[in-house]
């Protein structure tokens, strides 16, 4: 997978912001540039702001303020150009009922200023396992099946960048591991991915970057690894050979819980300190005839952090 | 110019033309025939020649531009209206194209529709009645100018509606008894003065009276005025059509 150019962003959104006729602001500023390449995650609680975001960067919204450029080039102004460089994925199943799923992708495609290329939708329809379907009526697919003509809607026209607002709400597991599969393809390719989604185990498989928007801000964009690193706690956990009754005496710089039936002693540390206090514990705790059995650690998920991050917001 | 744009909405707004054939095509045939058996056949042949036309023949222009003015606009109403209802406007938002070319796709495939079905209309006339076209350059200028107009105005009716209530309204409540009290089925002449100076306030009066003059040279108002009507409403069709994109008026948040 070529490596995201962080040097020349595709696209740069500068002091964005939107507030709603009847006075919602949805959007305070907004900052953020995506490189090249990369996938972008932007998750985010429901009303946050994800979709409006995306919306205003695909001109569906009109912004209150700010600029956006795609490959340096004003969303407004050289809107063609701009335009054409960009697939959407809705969040909503909004697709045409009566039309085939052939002629709807080609219609798509054609809408974007491209001559028709058969080729290219088959492709598109058999990466996303719509070919044998091809002929069917959008109204008789499936929700997922759907869902799958909704990206091949959005690359029909070859995008340079992709927006996916929510693309596996509502499939199921192998379709969603399935449209993994196309989005780590496309990002092979060279296509630009900016990810919304509720499903952290899928931010934290595919994006390279995370984006955090609360409330209308956004409140933390980080590479991911650097993310789990930063914000993860991990947890030993000793699997103690005979219960305590307490948590032992003498322990109290050590961040420390006992499990109800005193059987477990878990130890929250943390990555990024210079030294996680493990030796230490253990040797102490030897010296106290505390001994145990087995051990175990796990480390903080995308989700906690997601979730402590928006809740100290709130 | 973003002419494949252009092309790929004008067909598949014709494509759904042809899905629906019955009620796109046959049904309005079915009931002009209609109107021809009872005010042609039955009722007509018990009326007088009307500037010296036979009352069959007379209602012929009336017919197609009852037609048409219906036709252009629910057909352009309901194609900008359905991507509004099932959400995939947001495609059409996003694409690189013009408002120009929006409208050029959306309204130029429901006036096709509606030309067409009016020289299906002018057909079907032609094995009831006598026909003759003396101006036949004017009778496809007023055709195709009524045709584009009240599209535009089908174009703002379907962005205006949020619901398919709104969107039978116009065409029931407004379009219907205008081209009814419009001269359709007689000159405006045989009213009272009165009423002859109020259905002057009538847009379609003009219209009507402009076509029927491309077919026998008669009119209840001069064509100059009629011509210089119709072009006022094609303007402001455009100016509001223009305001919409400008301002995003219901497209856009």
């Amino acid at each position: 997978m070529p490596s995201p150019d962080h040097a020349s962003p595709i696209l740069t959104v500068a002091g964005v912001s939107k507030t709603y006729e009847g006075g919602f602001q949805a959007l305070k500023t907004i900052d953020l540039k995506i490189a090249r390449g990369e996938i972008f995650a932007l998750l985010g609680p429901n009303g946050a702001g994800k979709t409006t975001l995306i919306s205003i960067i695909c001109g569906i919204v009109n912004r209150s303020s700010g600029t956006v450029t795609v490959d340096g080039r004003d969303i407004d102004k050289d809107y063609r150009v701009v335009r054409s460089m960009i697939g959407l994925v809705p969040q909503e199943l909004t697709t045409d009922a009566f039309e085939s799923v052939f002629d709807t992708v080609s219609f798509s495609r054609g809408l974007f200023g491209k001559k028709k290329d058969p080729a290219h939708i088959e492709k598109v329809l058999r990466d996303l396992s719509l070919w044998d379907k091809r002929d069917n009526k959008i109204m008789t697919l499936s929700g997922g099946m759907k869902r799958r003509v909704m990206i091949a809607k959005a690359l029909s026209h070859e995008p340079q960048l992709l927006f996916l607002d929510e693309p596996t709400a509502g499939v199921d597991v192998a379709l969603r591991r399935d449209m993994w599969e196309v989005v780590r393809k496309l990002s092979e390719a060279g296509v630009t991915i900016i990810l919304t989604t509720h499903y952290i185990e899928e931010a934290e498989m595919m994006a390279d970057r995370i984006g955090v928007i609360s409330r209308g801000q956004l409140i933390l964009v980080e590479d991911k690894t650097e993310l789990m690193r930063k914000l993860g706690h991990k947890e030993l956990t000793l699997h103690l050979m005979e219960p305590l009754a307490a948590l032992p005496e003498g322990f109290s710089d050590y961040d420390l819980s006992l499990s109800d039936d005193g059987a477990m002693l878990t130890y929250s540390y943390d990555t990024k300190a210079e030294r996680t206090g493990i030796a230490s514990l253990i040797r102490r705790l030897a010296e106290d005839g505390i001994r145990f059995r087995d051990l175990s650690t796990k480390q903080s998920t995308l989700e906690e952090i997601f979730v402590n991050l928006v809740e100290d917001r709130s | 110019m973003n002419l494949t744009a252009v092309s790929a909405i004008y067909k598949f707004e014709m494509a759904r033309t042809f899905r629906t054939i019955m009620q796109s095509v046959i049904s309005p045939v079915i009931s002009t025939s209609l109107y021809f058996v009872v005010f042609g056949a039955a009722i007509g042949s018990r009326i007088q020649e009307v500037d010296g036309v036979s009352y069959g023949a007379f209602i012929v222009p009336g017919l197609i531009m009852l037609s048409l003015l219906q036709q252009s606009l629910t057909n352009a109403a309901f194609g900008i209206y359905f991507p509004k209802f099932t959400g995939t406007i947001y495609e059409l938002l996003s694409a690189p194209i013009s408002p120009f070319e929006i409208v050029l796709g959306y309204v130029g495939a429901a006036a096709t529709k509606s030309i067409a079905l009016g020289l299906i209309i002018l057909l079907t006339a032609s094995l009831f009645v006598d026909l003759r076209i003396e101006h036949p350059v004017w009778m496809v200028l007023f055709l195709v100018l009524t045709a584009v107009t009240f599209a535009m105005f089908g174009f703002i009716i379907g962005i205006w509606a949020d619901g398919f209530e709104k969107l039978q309204i116009v065409p029931l409540l407004i379009v219907t008894p205008l081209a009814f009290l419009g001269g359709s089925f007689y000159s405006i002449k045989m009213l009272p003065e009165f009423w002859q100076d109020v259905s002057l306030v009538n847009p379609v009066v003009y219209l009507i009276s402009g076509f029927r003059w491309a077919f026998y040279g008669s009119s209840d108002v001069s064509i100059g005025v009629s011509l210089g009507m119709t072009l006022v409403f094609l303007a402001a069709t455009l100016a509001a059509v223009t305001y919409i994109f400008k301002t995003g008026w219901r497209l856009k948040s």
